[in-house]
């Protein structure tokens, strides 16, 4: 399913005093299968331009085309469509209010008016996606779990209506490492297995340069720069420029160069920089004999 | 979706009328509402009309803006009319058809009721245009406070009300942010029969409701650890004074409640 935005403007409280543009003139395409990563400032518009992408906003002008078709055209059934594209919520663990676990998950595939059967399928398979066992869970509260556990439930929640695109809007704010990893590998394995098409909006630039295929740099609602995270982190200065810092390998492999290690520039993530410096301390140790560049 | 809704219709400019003592303003408001009712003829609704206009351009508040206030009433003030128009009793028939009569007494009867509706409305709009709500519930603990000796908890009561206030939109954000939760998961909040939509609330308002209880925990704690224990031995950042202003406002106040009452003295039974 590609999703395809048109020139998008949106204004909060159009026509008042108090309107603002959250988005001007926005254009993007979302391929099949990619995972794309929006970044962005807080306020630059991130939040408002996902919530357009499955038809909660409307925009104030400029269209969104789902293969092809405008997402607020009237023949549209935007109900059936939001459950194709699948949207999680910053902090969806405050969206729960089911009895049981499995009966929250349950509610978006009732919604589709699915048979029982299926729904309790669809209940295994995103409590499967999302690491948490069946037969453990499944009838415990969601309340009286831990708030990362909270959250990979609202997440099932989403994942049971077997969404062909899904879109995270800051999926692991607020939680610890762990909690931070299982969310992660767990969009890693979605985005293999199942090619499901993701689109994530984070502040953590580690978290992008782990998964995403495609960078949206956004700023001030509009879009700054798109590319390859590859890219996107070799350009420090555009980063900062829109209020943003590079992933850490990005930084210290720029911190290196400057010591006069022999690094290309480009290199974002920790398990390549590791290479690269290990290359380079062999190469180096064979020559002089001994321990690695002095620093 | 709800952010249309603005918290009460404080109107934030700096005009003298806004740098009043909200404890003066209270008073001067009840004093205006007393006045309306002393009003005994339309003189006495045109020195009133007089004052609220002035104190509206004084305020530096739009005039449309008080009579905006009027409009959740209207249905009231039309009902006021027609009821006093059709079933009070004269001599001098207007008009008279099958069982209706209305009288010329009648009609200035209503006249008479319906404008003291929209005079009460008016004056106690240009209190809530001209007070923030936090303002306002600090004049009313003061107010209340000689209450206290009888052990009626007047801080507890406006703390009360400040928290309320200040939750109010944070409140309907969630509100909002939940409903499209739901709705991304194919929730239906528009359509079906009362006891359907009844029921489709319920994804609404247990998360709402568990994350109102959340921040009202989180929000104990906090002022807990700030040493927070009631309104015993508290002090105030900003120490209300009633300065010459006030006592000006308290004499224009007077004058007019002097006016209405010679107004009610001079002209008793001219209209009625």
């Amino acid at each position: 399913m590609s999703i395809e935005v048109r020139h998008l403007t949106h204004c909060y409280s159009e026509g008042s005093a108090l309107s603002t543009v959250a988005l001007e003139d926005v254009s993007l395409t979302i391929e099949d299968g990619e995972f794309v990563g929006i970044i962005g400032h807080t306020g630059s518009g991130k939040s408002t331009l996902v919530q357009h992408l499955n038809g909660l906003l409307k925009p104030s002008s400029g269209q969104i085309l789902i293969n092809g078709e405008d997402l607020n055209g009237e023949q549209v059934n935007r109900r059936a469509l939001r459950q194709r594209i699948g949207l999680v919520f910053q902090y969806p663990e405050y969206q729960l209010f089911e009895e049981t676990v499995a009966r929250d998950i349950a509610f978006g595939p009732k919604n589709q008016g699915l048979s029982k059967e299926a729904i309790d399928e669809r209940v295994r398979y995103a409590m499967d996606c999302v690491h948490l066992d069946y037969q453990k869970y499944s009838e415990r509260s969601p309340f009286e779990l831990s708030g990362g556990q909270m959250r990979r439930v609202a997440i099932a929640g989403v994942l049971a209506m077997r969404p062909s695109v899904l879109i995270l809007d800051e999926p692991t704010a607020g939680l610890d490492p762990r909690g931070r990893d299982r969310i992660l590998s767990m969009l890693e394995e979605l985005h293999s297995r199942e090619k499901t098409t993701i689109v994530m909006v984070s502040h953590s630039m580690d978290d992008m340069a782990r998964l995403a295929t495609r960078l949206v740099v956004m700023k001030d609602g509009k879009i700054l720069a798109t590319g390859t995270p590859r890219e996107i982190f070799s350009r420090e200065a555009l980063m900062l420029s829109a209020g943003l810092g590079v992933p850490a390998a990005s930084r210290l492999c720029g911190a290196l160069r400057q010591k006069g290690f022999d690094l290309p520039a480009d290199l974002y993530r920790m398990e390549e920089l590791r290479e690269h410096l290990l290359r380079l301390w062999r190469h180096t140790g064979s020559e002089a004999g001994k321990g690695g560049p002095a620093c | 979706m709800l952010n249309n809704i603005t918290m009460g219709q404080y109107y934030p400019v700096d005009s003298r009328v806004h740098r009043l003592d909200p404890r003066i303003k209270l008073i001067l408001t009840i004093a205006f509402i007393v006045a309306v009712f002393l009003a005994h003829s339309f003189v006495g609704y045109v020195i009133l009309a007089g004052f609220l206009f002035l104190s509206c351009r004084l305020a530096c508040v739009p005039f449309r803006l008080l009579l905006k206030g009027l409009k959740p009433l209207r249905m009231i003030i039309i009902l006021t009319f027609l009821l006093n128009l059709f079933f009070t009793p004269g001599d001098d028939v207007w008009v008279s058809f099958w069982i209706v009569r209305i009288t010329r007494e009648a009609f200035l009867q209503a006249l008479f009721y319906s404008l003291r509706l929209v005079f009460l409305v008016a004056g106690t709009s240009l209190l809530t245009l001209t007070t923030s709500p936090i303002a306002l519930s600090d004049g009313i603990e003061l107010l209340l406070t000689p209450l206290k000796k009888i052990h009626f908890p007047a801080h507890e009561l406006a703390m009360m009300m400040t928290i309320a206030l200040r939750f109010i939109p944070t409140l309907l954000e969630e509100t909002d942010k939940i409903m499209k939760a739901q709705m991304a998961r194919g929730a239906d909040f528009e359509s079906g029969n009362l006891l359907s939509r009844a029921r489709a609330m319920v994804p609404l308002l247990v998360p709402l409701f568990v994350s109102a209880f959340r921040r009202a925990g989180d929000l104990a704690l906090a002022m807990e650890s700030r040493c927070y224990h009631g309104g015993e031995g508290r002090t105030r950042l900003r120490v209300l004074k009633i300065t010459r202003s006030d006592w000006i406002a308290c004499g224009v106040l007077a004058v007019l409640l002097g006016l209405i009452i010679l107004e009610g003295i001079v002209l008793k039974g001219v209209l009625f």
